[in-house]
């Protein structure tokens, strides 16, 4: 993981987004960096990690990480719709290996708007995107807690 | 009682989708497919101007006062209670309960006539194809008394076992309550014999009609189904607005449900004596103008002729199942012999909400996730299907539509 900010992380995501004209290609992109999430193994496909949305089945598990000298929090997600695998990936690269604080003050909405998805933000209910910014916004937390 | 003739044109598809303001629009710039039926319909004009013409001419509370605008309002709400009745054939405009939809009809039956009448360890049937409103108010009433909901199995292709059923009768049942259209598979019921079996044990018999009241025409008076429950908005009327159907021997010895004003005869602080009916299940100012606006969607499908509308959804039906079948890969979920309307289907490797975005894309609306019916998504073993459902004013081109898209999103998506 790269020690950039998650606002660099979300203007390289922006950037990428904008030389797309078509939603095909930008639900393309975003299907492919879904495609490129490390993996969950099957114990991390637990129950406790999974994140009640309506339609689709997610998991968000956090990995532990070595000492560094800032905590941060790693954590890793699937998800067995492609296009909710793809925003866990948007999520992922913004804040996955950030330091809890970071992660907890984090603005996902402004983040989903200047990409144009925030049709799923609304959608939460149906594509547990909102439990998701949720769960990963409580891990960061309690990691920060932890901290304190 | 007068009979309006209302004269039955011959069915113009395309001069039905010109009474629907909200279908010429153009959804991420394409034309709109509306194809979430079920879920809710489109108002047309007929609908629309009379709400308008309600809240800029007549306005005022019902039952309440002496002056004309009460007296008007009144009047045109209880002509809206009777337009129903005739829609219904209901014996007596009497029978005609206005509620806030589906839910609140069957919530109003379990909770009155079921709370009156279903104890300890009597029993309770539904079947597996319900959806969550009426499974829900039996399960709170079966646990508050100790009785048993018992549940008509199906079948793979989505029809109730009436062999089953039979089995499931006896001394304890005290109630059934099924759903004359399934949401979620398109299944019509065999609603008759449920309910001429459960006569031969003296047991009332409540039909979930959200779905059928605006595809299949109505008689409850030939059906003799004992309470009826449907909802304005998916019969092309306003949202907050729906009925309950009920004998009056039964509505008359039930006891009511929410109180207020004008459910009431007579208050003090000692006692409280009932209205009649309708009015005593009616508690509080009820949503006039929402009744106003089913009474013109009823007459707007009555003037383009229930069945007309039928015949139309019927070839729709049948060409949009030739069509889905057609794509590879993709699983109708429910193909009962008796169906209506609905095309509730999965596809091999693509999750319904992904389809459902992409579609979104190409301005069709369709429906996706368990439709309110989890227990029937447990039965197929899936967690969620894409669902398509048809009204009056959808074509066989928007069906083509709906087929392309979903080739569009196999690309995208495999
Ligand atoms: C079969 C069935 N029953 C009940 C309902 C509930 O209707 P409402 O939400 O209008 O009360 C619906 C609506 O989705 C339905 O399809």
């Amino acid at each position: 993981m790269t020690t950039t900010t998650p606002e660099e992380q979300a203007d390289d995501l922006v950037e990428g987004f904008e030389l797309f004209d078509t939603w095909d290609d930008r639900y393309r992109f975003l299907i492919d960096l879904g495609r490129k999430l490390p993996p969950l193994t099957e114990t991390e496909k637990s129950e406790v990690n999974r994140v009640h949305g309506c339609q689709s089945n997610v998991w968000i598990a956090t990995r532990p990480q070595p000492e560094t000298p800032e905590p941060v929090i790693n954590f890793v997600g699937d998800s067995d719709s492609s296009l909710v695998k793809g925003l866990i990936a948007v999520l992922w690269r913004v804040c996955s290996g950030q330091p809890a604080e970071k992660i907890v003050s984090y603005d996902v909405e402004g983040l989903l708007d200047r990409l144009g998805l925030s049709q799923h933000l609304t959608m939460g209910r149906r594509n547990g995107l909102d439990e998701m910014v949720k769960r990963v916004k409580a891990l960061a937390a309690k990691a920060e807690s932890r901290n304190q | 009682m007068t009979q309006t003739i209302i004269p039955v044109l011959p069915f113009n598809v395309n001069r039905v989708r010109e009474d629907f303001p909200i279908l010429a629009q153009k959804v991420h710039g394409k034309p709109l497919v509306y194809l979430d039926n079920a879920a809710t319909t489109q108002k047309p004009q007929a609908v629309l101007d009379a709400l308008a013409e309600y809240y800029t001419e007549h306005n005022a509370n019902v039952h309440r006062a002496v002056h004309l605008l009460s007296e008007r309002a009144t009047r045109l709400h209880e002509e809206a209670r009777t337009t129903v009745q005739r829609f219904l054939n209901a014996r007596e405009a009497r029978e005609v309960i206005w509620t806030r939809g589906t839910t609140e009809g069957i919530n109003l039956v379990a909770q009155t006539y079921g709370r009156k009448n279903v104890g300890a360890g009597d029993e309770v049937i539904i079947s597996a194809m319900e959806h969550h409103s009426n499974i829900v108010p039996w399960q709170m009433l079966c646990e508050e008394k100790g009785a048993i909901l018992r549940v008509i199995a199906m079948n793979d292709d989505g029809e109730l076992l009436l062999d089953e059923y039979e089995k499931l009768l006896g001394p304890r049942t005290k109630f059934v309550s099924v759903v004359h259209l399934s949401n979620a598979l398109g299944t019509l019921n065999p609603v008759k014999r449920i309910i001429e079996r459960a006569h031969e044990y003296g047991v009332p018999v409540l039909l979930d009609g959200a779905q059928a009241a605006y595809h299949v025409p109505l008689d409850v008076q030939e059906l003799d189904c004992d309470f009826y429950a449907f909802s304005g908005h998916k019969l092309y009327g306003p949202t907050g607005i729906g009925v309950l159907y009920g004998k009056a021997e039964l509505l008359d010895a039930m006891p009511p449900y929410q109180g207020g004003g004008d459910m009431i005869r007579s208050v003090t602080f000692e006692k409280t004596t009932y209205n009649v009916l309708p009015f005593k299940f009616e508690a509080g100012t009820p949503h006039i103008a929402g009744a106003i606006g089913l009474a013109a969607a009823i007459n707007y499908i009555t003037a383009l002729g229930m069945d007309s509308i039928a015949d139309h959804e019927r070839d729709l039906l049948a060409y949009g199942t030739r069509a889905l079948e057609s794509v590879p890969g993709l699983r109708l979920v429910g193909t009962a012999r008796e169906k209506a309307s609905v095309l509730s289907f999965v596809l091999k490797d693509i999750h319904p909400y992904d389809l459902g975005v992409i579609l979104d894309q190409q301005g069709v609306a369709i429906r996706t996730g368990h439709h309110c019916a989890q227990p029937v998504m447990d039965r197929f073993g899936i967690a969620a299907t894409a669902r398509a459902s048809m009204a009056c004013y959808n074509t066989r081109e928007e069906i083509d539509v709906l087929v392309r898209g979903i080739h569009h999103a196999q690309k995208l998506l495999g």
